[in-house]
C-alpha cells in the first residue's frame, strides 16, 4: 500500500488494529447524529407516557397524536438506523483492518439520511402528518412526510452498499485471515435484511407519495399493509441482527469471550435472513382477506426457525461469557461466573440486561402475539407496544447504549467521565423499560387500546369503561417511563460530556475497568470441541427461560378458550 | 473472539458441543409444537377468526347497514338518538365503523349465532369488544363476516383501537346481549 494511503490510518493501541480515519469519522458522525435523534424521540416518548398516565393527562388530543407520531419516527427509525450505520462501518472497516470502500458515498448516504429525517420531522411538527409511524392508508399525510422517509431510506441503502463494498475491498486486499469475525457476520446479516427492508419500503412508499400528490387515485389498504410490514417487520429484524452482533462484540471486548461454536452462531444468524422475510403476516392476523393457511405458514414457516435463531443466541451469548469467566477461575457453583461478572462496567451491565430482557419480555410476548388465534386477544391493544418496547428498547436501544461506552474510548479516544452516573445508567434505564413493557402488556391484557388519548372515553356519546386495574397499570407505566427517561438522560449526559471533556487518550490504551479483559488465548482455543468446559449456569438460565416460555404460551391459549365462540 | 476471525480456519468442521446440540433440538421441537398447536386449534378450538371476506364499495356497505337498522330497530339508546337494532338469531348483522362511531347499537341473544359483518365507511378502524377483549381489524372496501356466539349477557362496549384521526378516542359503540326468549 502506498504511503499516502497509510497516512489515512492510525494504529489502535487497544487492539493493534489499523483504524481507517475516514471510516472513523463516519462512525463518529453517524453515532452522534443517532444520539441526537434519540434525545428528541425520547422526549416525545415521555410526553406520550405522561399523557397516557390518567392522573397527569398532559397533552391535548391533537398534540398527543402528533407527539406519538414523532416518537415512533425518531426513535424507531432515525436513532436506530443512524446508529446501525455506525455499527456497519465499525464491523467492516475497523474489525477487518481495512479501509472503507468509498467514504465519499458514505457521506452522500449520511446527508441524504439527515435531510430525509429532518424533512419528515418538519412534516410531523407542522401538524398535518399525524398518521402514526405506520401511516395506514387511506389516512393521508403531507407529501413531504413520505418524501422524507424515502430520501432517508435511499441514504441508508447507500450506506449499506458502502458496507458491502468494504467487505469486497477487505477480501481483495487480504486485510484479514480466514473468515470474517462473527460480529461482522452478524452485521452482514443485518445489511442483507436491510436491503430487503428498504426495497419493500420503496415499493409501498413511492406509490403512497404519488397518491399524496394526486398522481395515483387509490391504494388498497390491505395491500398497503402487506407491503408496508415487509419494511416494518423486517426492519426490526435488522435491529435484532445488529444488537445480537453487539452482544457478541461487547462479550468479546470486555471479557475476551469467544463463541462456543462459530458454526452454530453463524447458522443462527442465517436463520434470520432465511426465515423472516415475509414477516408482515404477523401484522395481518386480525385482518380480513387472508387465509388461515397463509397466516399460519407465514408467521412460522412451519417450524419457527427465526425464533430458533434467537433461542440459540440466547444460549450461546451467556454460554460464551460463562466459558470465558470459568477460564479466568470463577468456577465455584453454578453462578460464581455471573456474580463476579463486571457489573460495574456499564458496557457489560447494559449488554447482559439487554440480553435477558429481550428474551423474557420481548421474545416470549412476540411469539405469543404472533400466534394466529392468540393475536385476537391483543391485536392493537397496548400489549403490542408493551411487546416491542421489550424488543426494540430493552433489546436494541439498551445494547446500543452499552456499546457506546466502548466506542467512546475506542473511536473518540476519550476516557469516560461521570463514572458513577455511567455505572447506574443501564440499571436505571432497564428498570424503567421493564416497567413500561410489563405495564403496557398488562393494560393490553385488560383491553386498553394503543394510540388512544382518553381511556375514560369522557367525550364519547356511548360510554365504555375499562377495569380499574387498567388505570393503575397506566399510572405505573407513567412512573416507569419517567425512570426510563432519567436513564436516557444519564446516557446522553455521560456520552456528550465524555466526548467533549473526557480525558484525551491519545495513542495510549484506555484504563481497563476491572476485572481485566485479557483472555489467555491458549486456554480458550478449544471451545466448540470436546475440550469445552461444562456450563451449568447457562443451562439453568435457558431452562428457566424455556419453562417460562411454555407456561406463558399455554396460559394465553387458556384465555383464548374463554372467548366467545367464533368461526 | 467474536471480533476477530475464527481461530480455527476450518470452523465449519468443528464438532458442536453436546449442550448446544441439545438446546437446538429442544428449541426446534418446541417450534414444531407451536406450529402444530395453531393447526390443532383450527380443528378442536372454538375461537378461529373467519376469513370470509368480500370486496364491497363503502357506499354499498353503508346502504346495507342502514337497511338492516331500519328493518330491525327496536328502540333508541337513551337520548342519543342512536338506534338499537335487534336482528333475528342466525341472520346477517351489519356493523359500520366510521369517523367516529360504531353504528348502530346491536342487541343479540345469548347462545345464538350471528353472521356479524364488519367494514368501514372511510379509514381503517379497530373493532375491540370490551371487556371480552376480542380485537379485529376493519378495512374500508372489505366486508368481513364472522359467525359469533355471545356466551354471556350484559352491555359490552366497542372501542376503536386503530388510530383514525383526532376523534379516534371518541369512537365507541355497544352490543347488548340478552337472555334467549
Amino acid at each position: 500500500m502506498s504511503a499516502s494511503a497509510n497516512a489515512e490510518f492510525r494504529t489502535c493501541p487497544e487492539t493493534g488494529l489499523k483504524v481507517h480515519l475516514p471510516a472513523e469519522k463516519l462512525i463518529k458522525v453517524n453515532a452522534v447524529t443517532a444520539v441526537i435523534f434519540l434525545a428528541v424521540g425520547g422526549l416525545f416518548g415521555l410526553l406520550v407516557a405522561l399523557t397516557r398516565w390518567p392522573a397527569v393527562h398532559l397533552l391535548p388530543a391533537d398534540l398527543f397524536y402528533l407527539a406519538l407520531t414523532a416518537h415512533g419516527a425518531n426513535v424507531l427509525l432515525f436513532w436506530i438506523i443512524f446508529f446501525e450505520m455506525a455499527v456497519l462501518y465499525f464491523a467492516s472497516a475497523l474489525l477487518l483492518n481495512s479501509r472503507l470502500a468509498t467514504p465519499a458515498w458514505g457521506w452522500v448516504g449520511y446527508w441524504l439520511m439527515l435531510v430525509g429525517a429532518v424533512l419528515a420531522n418538519i412534516a410531523v411538527l407542522q401538524g398535518d402528518s399525524t398518521v402514526m409511524f405506520t401511516s395506514y392508508v387511506p389516512m393521508k399525510a403531507a407529501p413531504h412526510f413520505y418524501l422524507g422517509l424515502i430520501v432517508f431510506a435511499v441514504g441508508a441503502l447507500i450506506g449499506v452498499f458502502v458496507f458491502f463494498a468494504t467487505l469486497v475491498v477487505a477480501k481483495d486486499e487480504n486485510t484479514y485471515e480466514g473468515s470474517v469475525p462473527l460480529v461482522t457476520f452478524g452485521a452482514i446479516t443485518a445489511a442483507v435484511i436491510a436491503v430487503f427492508t428498504i426495497v419493500s419500503g420503496a415499493i409501498i412508499l413511492i406509490p403512497t407519495f404519488l397518491w399524496s400528490i394526486g398522481l395515483i387515485g387509490y391504494i388498497d389498504p390491505l395491500v398497503y399493509k402487506v407491503v408496508w410490514w415487509g419494511m416494518g417487520h423486517s426492519s426490526q429484524q435488522i435491529n435484532v441482527s445488529a444488537h445480537v452482533a453487539v452482544w457478541y462484540a461487547i462479550a468479546a471486548l470486555v471479557l475476551g469471550a469467544k463463541p462456543l461454536s462459530e458454526k452454530v452462531s453463524r447458522v443462527a444468524f442465517l436463520f434470520y435472513i432465511l426465515f423472516l422475510q415475509l414477516a408482515s403476516a404477523h401484522h395481518l392476523l386480525a385482518e380480513p382477506g387472508m387465509s388461515e393457511g397463509w397466516k399460519v405458514f407465514n408467521t412460522s414457516y412451519a417450524m419457527y426457525l427465526a425464533v430458533l435463531g434467537s433461542m440459540i443466541h440466547g444460549l450461546t451469548v451467556p454460554g460464551s461469557i460463562e466459558a470465558a469467566q470459568r477460564e479466568k477461575g470463577y468456577t465455584h457453583g453454578a453462578f460464581e461466573w455471573l456474580r463476579k461478572a463486571p457489573w460495574g462496567n456499564p458496557a457489560f451491565a447494559g449488554m447482559f440486561l439487554s440480553l435477558v430482557m429481550f428474551g423474557f419480555l420481548g421474545g416470549i410476548s412476540g411469539v405469543v402475539m404472533g400466534t394466529e388465534q392468540l393475536n385476537l386477544l391483543m391485536h392493537n391493544t397496548l400489549y403490542v407496544p408493551g411487546h416491542f418496547h421489550g424488543t426494540v428498547v430493552a433489546g436494541t436501544t439498551l445494547a446500543f447504549m452499552a456499546v457506546t461506552y466502548l466506542l467512546v474510548p475506542l473511536i473518540f479516544r476519550r476516557g469516560l467521565v461521570l463514572n458513577k452516573m455511567a455505572q447506574w445508567q443501564p440499571y436505571l434505564f432497564a428498570i424503567g423499560v421493564t416497567g413500561i413493557s410489563l405495564f403496557m402488556m398488562g393494560a393490553g391484557t385488560l383491553g386498553v387500546a394503543r394510540r388512544h388519548w382518553d381511556m375514560t372515553f369522557s367525550d364519547a356519546v356511548v360510554s365504555v369503561s375499562y377495569p380499574a386495574g387498567a388505570f393503575l397499570m397506566m399510572g405505573l407505566n407513567g412512573v416507569f417511563a419517567v425512570l426510563a427517561t432519567l436513564g436516557g438522560i444519564f446516557y446522553i449526559v455521560v456520552v456528550v460530556a465524555s466526548i467533549l471533556y473526557g480525558p484525551k487518550l491519545g495513542d495510549k490504551a484506555a484504563p481497563k475497568p476491572a476485572p481485566a479483559a485479557a483472555p489467555r488465548p491458549a486456554a480458550i482455543a478449544s471451545y466448540g470441541s470436546a475440550g469445552t468446559l461444562k456450563l451449568p449456569g447457562t443451562a439453568i438460565l435457558v431452562t428457566v427461560f424455556f419453562v417460562a416460555f411454555v407456561l406463558y404460551y399455554y396460559v394465553n391459549w387458556k384465555y383464548l378458550a374463554a372467548l366467545w365462540p367464533m368461526r | 473472539m467474536a471480533v476477530t476471525p475464527p481461530t480455527n480456519r476450518v470452523w465449519w468442521n468443528e464438532p458442536v458441543e453436546k449442550m448446544e446440540l441439545v438446546w437446538v433440538v429442544i428449541a426446534f421441537l418446541w417450534g414444531l409444537v407451536m406450529f402444530a398447536t395453531m393447526i390443532v386449534w383450527h380443528i378442536v378450538g372454538q375461537q378461529n377468526l373467519s376469513t370470509e371476506t368480500y370486496r364491497i364499495k363503502p357506499e354499498a356497505y353503508v346502504a346495507k347497514v342502514e337497511a338492516m337498522a331500519e328493518k330491525f330497530k327496536v328502540r333508541e339508546e337513551g337520548s342519543t338518538g342512536i338506534p338499537v337494532v335487534k336482528p333475528s338469531a342466525g341472520s346477517d348483522v351489519y356493523l359500520l365503523g366510521r369517523l367516529w362511531d360504531w353504528w348502530p347499537i346491536l342487541e343479540l341473544e345469548k347462545g345464538q349465532s350471528y353472521r356479524l359483518h364488519l367494514s368501514s365507511a372511510d379509514w381503517q378502524h379497530g373493532f375491540s369488544l370490551q371487556p371480552v377483549n376480542l380485537n379485529i381489524q376493519v378495512h374500508p372496501g372489505y366486508d368481513h363476516i364472522i359467525t359469533l356466539t355471545p356466551t354471556e349477557t350484559g352491555a359490552f362496549g366497542i372501542v376503536c383501537n386503530e388510530f383514525c384521526g383526532i376523534g379516534h378516542h371518541q369512537m365507541t359503540g355497544k352490543i347488548y346481549v340478552v337472555e334467549r326468549r
